[in-house]
């Protein structure tokens, strides 16, 4: 059984990342940033999940994928934000942050070992959390885009293609709100959403 | 926190990369100490960075099908009612006007005197009764070319800009300059009267805030452009500045910062035309230039895009109506015609071809009917398009406004008189 099986370091690495690029697709989908002809369904953490079908949205999510992998496994992120960003005024209208931390006890031997299941169940519930959560989002009224933002520690290695940001911080009206979160034995992921309040 | 590190982490990179910072010496090294001390003592995070991917995502656009559709049915309507003239009101010859889109040569007074700057010269039209003046007849005195003149709100001065960088003040009635306040290196290409104030944009991208009533004139210096400044306005209150430049910047300046307070890069050509909304004071309009033609509409207290046009010709200024909810936009290639939308809407409700050659420059009459427009075609034509309607309560309601407006100003006229004796008075001790 796989369930029984010790997760690595690695194959921690690759659950969470396999996790952002599945939260992002999803996000894309959701709030609607490609138009809905655009994805197809697939099954994934025994859930129906959204994916592009666009080649070109495709690339641009596995060549941020594949640097976020990087740095998952050299333990140098610690937060990916998705910012859902205005097209025309550039304003942050919503953001999806996702929080990794290092488990710090792994060494304890009495720790409960968690299974693959397990872990399967808590990342269905963030992603069903997240479908959820379109309902209490405000609409997106102007045509938007998004942009991916991490945070690294500061001797992280840093490709050319990646650049120093500004946190896109949402700047009036904030609300956020906490998602679950869900954790391996050597990463946990919590996830938040912050968006633009509109009275 | 997050925010205030990554900014600090920006300049750590700035000393480091940009010699810039090292040539100006101690000043800023000190300030970078003492934002390490002050990081240090509020323990903001330096391990981390925050990165993001460099490039945009793919977009999503489709041909706006719809979109086009409904701007077919937006063109030139009849919403209305009044009759807009399509044939100037009056043509006069401008021979020799500079034909620079970076300079601003065209003013009207609140004592209604044309003031139109022609070869160098500053002719004086008084459109009470159609008398013209020259202003100094001896060039030389002005040292340079006119690259701008604006209007003191009382009409009794004129500044002057020149391609010498020289900010001047000239009286009218005495025909004298009263001073000259250097400071740029090379031409100013505008101006903007802040009561006491006045405000000059000059072709290396710095803009000087001079205070006319004191010696030391120069009060601030804002350098928020990096190419010519081609349009300066004051907000109606004087507490904000918006400027536009040949880099395509829209910047709004708070009076109590020199660092902007917004600036928006929507515009994809150089920015001259601005105008702020007399009835809602905190809406702004910018203009773009050849390869933009768009009208961008800004709310600065929430600093976001309210709306746009897409005009199809270079915008070279823009006017709001005092009296209507509207706006004038006058343009350039290719059309070279002039514009009137209706605001908030942005109906497009007429469309006047004015000019042979893009318009270059525009100023509205005190009473706010007229609107003058200069050209490239070396006319100056006057365009009755706001004509006053008794019959409609609106516009009389507004109009009442209008003439509230011109008590307030007539008091801060006086204020800005007692000011400007209060520093030639000085002089002259001196």
């Amino acid at each position: 059984m796989s369930s029984k099986k010790r997760i690595t370091l690695s194959g921690s690495s690759n659950i969470v990342a396999e996790f952002f690029e599945y939260c992002i697709n999803s996000i894309l989908f959701q709030r609607g940033i490609y138009e809905p002809e655009d994805f197809k369904m697939i099954k994934k953490y025994n859930l129906n999940l959204l994916v592009t079908t666009d080649d070109r949205v495709q690339a641009y999510i596995s060549e941020i994928m594949k640097q976020v992998k990087k740095w998952i496994g050299s333990q140098s992120i610690k937060k990916l934000v998705l910012a859902i960003i205005s097209k025309e005024s550039r304003d942050v209208m919503e953001r999806w942050q996702f929080d990794i931390e290092i488990q710090k006890d792994i060494e304890n031997e009495n720790k409960r070992e968690k299974s693959e299941n397990e872990i399967q169940n808590e990342i269905q519930a963030i992603l069903r959390q997240l479908t959820a959560s379109i309902s209490f989002l405000p609409l997106l009224e102007e045509p938007c885009t998004f942009n991916v933002i991490a945070y690294t520690d500061k001797n992280a290695e840093v490709p050319q293609t990646w650049i120093d940001s500004d946190p896109k911080y949402i700047k009036y009206n904030q609300e956020h709100v906490k998602l679950r979160s869900f954790s391996t034995s050597y990463h946990s992921v919590d996830a938040m959403v912050s968006y633009r309040f509109r009275e | 926190m997050d925010f205030s590190s990554s900014q600090l982490n920006l300049i750590r990179k700035d000393i480091k990369d940009n010699s810039k910072y090292k040539n100006t010496g101690l000043a800023n090294y000190k300030d970078f100490l003492y934002q390490e001390n002050l990081a240090q003592a509020l323990s903001i995070n330096f391990d981390q960075r925050i990165l993001t991917f460099n490039a945009e995502p793919p977009s999503n656009e489709r041909p706006p099908l719809r979109s086009s559709w409904k701007e077919s049915l937006k063109s030139v309507s009849s919403i209305v009612k009044r009759k807009i003239p399509t044939h100037a009101e009056r043509i006069l010859d401008a021979p020799g006007i500079g034909d620079d889109y970076y300079t601003n040569l065209l003013d009207w007074s609140s004592r209604n005197i044309v003031a139109i700057a022609l070869d160098s010269k500053i002719y004086l039209w008084n459109a009470n009764n159609g008398d013209v003046n020259v202003v100094c007849e001896d060039t030389s005195k002005i040292g340079g070319n006119v690259c701008s003149i604006s209007w003191t709100q009382d009409g009794k001065y004129l500044g002057v800009g020149t391609s010498e960088g020289d900010t001047q003040i000239w009286d009218v009635e005495q025909d004298r300059k009263l001073r000259s306040m250097y400071g740029h290196i090379t031409r100013v290409g505008v101006l903007s009267w802040n009561k006491y104030i006045l405000s000059s944009g000059c072709r290396d991208g710095s803009i000087h805030q001079h205070d006319v009533r004191i010696e030391n004139h120069r009060t601030q210096t804002l350098l928020g452009h990096c190419a010519e400044v081609c349009g300066l306005s004051w907000k109606n209150d004087g507490q904000l500045l918006a400027s536009g430049g040949n880099d395509n910047l829209v910047n709004i300046w708070d009076i109590r910062s020199s660092l902007p307070k917004m600036t928006k890069t929507n515009h994809c050509a150089a920015v001259k035309a601005l105008a702020w909304c007399p009835w809602q004071s905190n809406i702004l309009a910018t203009g773009g230039g050849t390869q933009d033609k768009t009208i961008h509409f800004w709310n600065t207290t929430t600093e976001s895009k309210i709306n746009s046009i897409f005009t199809g010709s270079q915008v070279t200024s823009l006017i709001w109506s005092l009296d209507y909810k509207e706006i004038l936009s006058s343009h350039g290639f290719p059309d070279n015609n002039i514009t009137i939308w209706k605001y908030p809407t942005l109906d497009r409700i007429i469309n006047i071809q004015a000019h042979e050659d893009r318009v270059l420059f525009s100023a509205i009459s005190p009473d706010g009917q007229s609107v003058a427009t200069a050209a490239g075609d070396e006319t100056l034509k006057f365009w009755k398009i706001w004509k006053k309607n008794k019959d409609n309560r609106d516009s009389a309601s507004s109009s009442r406004n209008h003439l509230n407006k011109e008590n307030d100003n007539s008091s801060k006229i006086s204020e800005n008189d007692v000011l400007m004796s209060t520093f030639l008075n000085k002089n002259k001790i001196r």
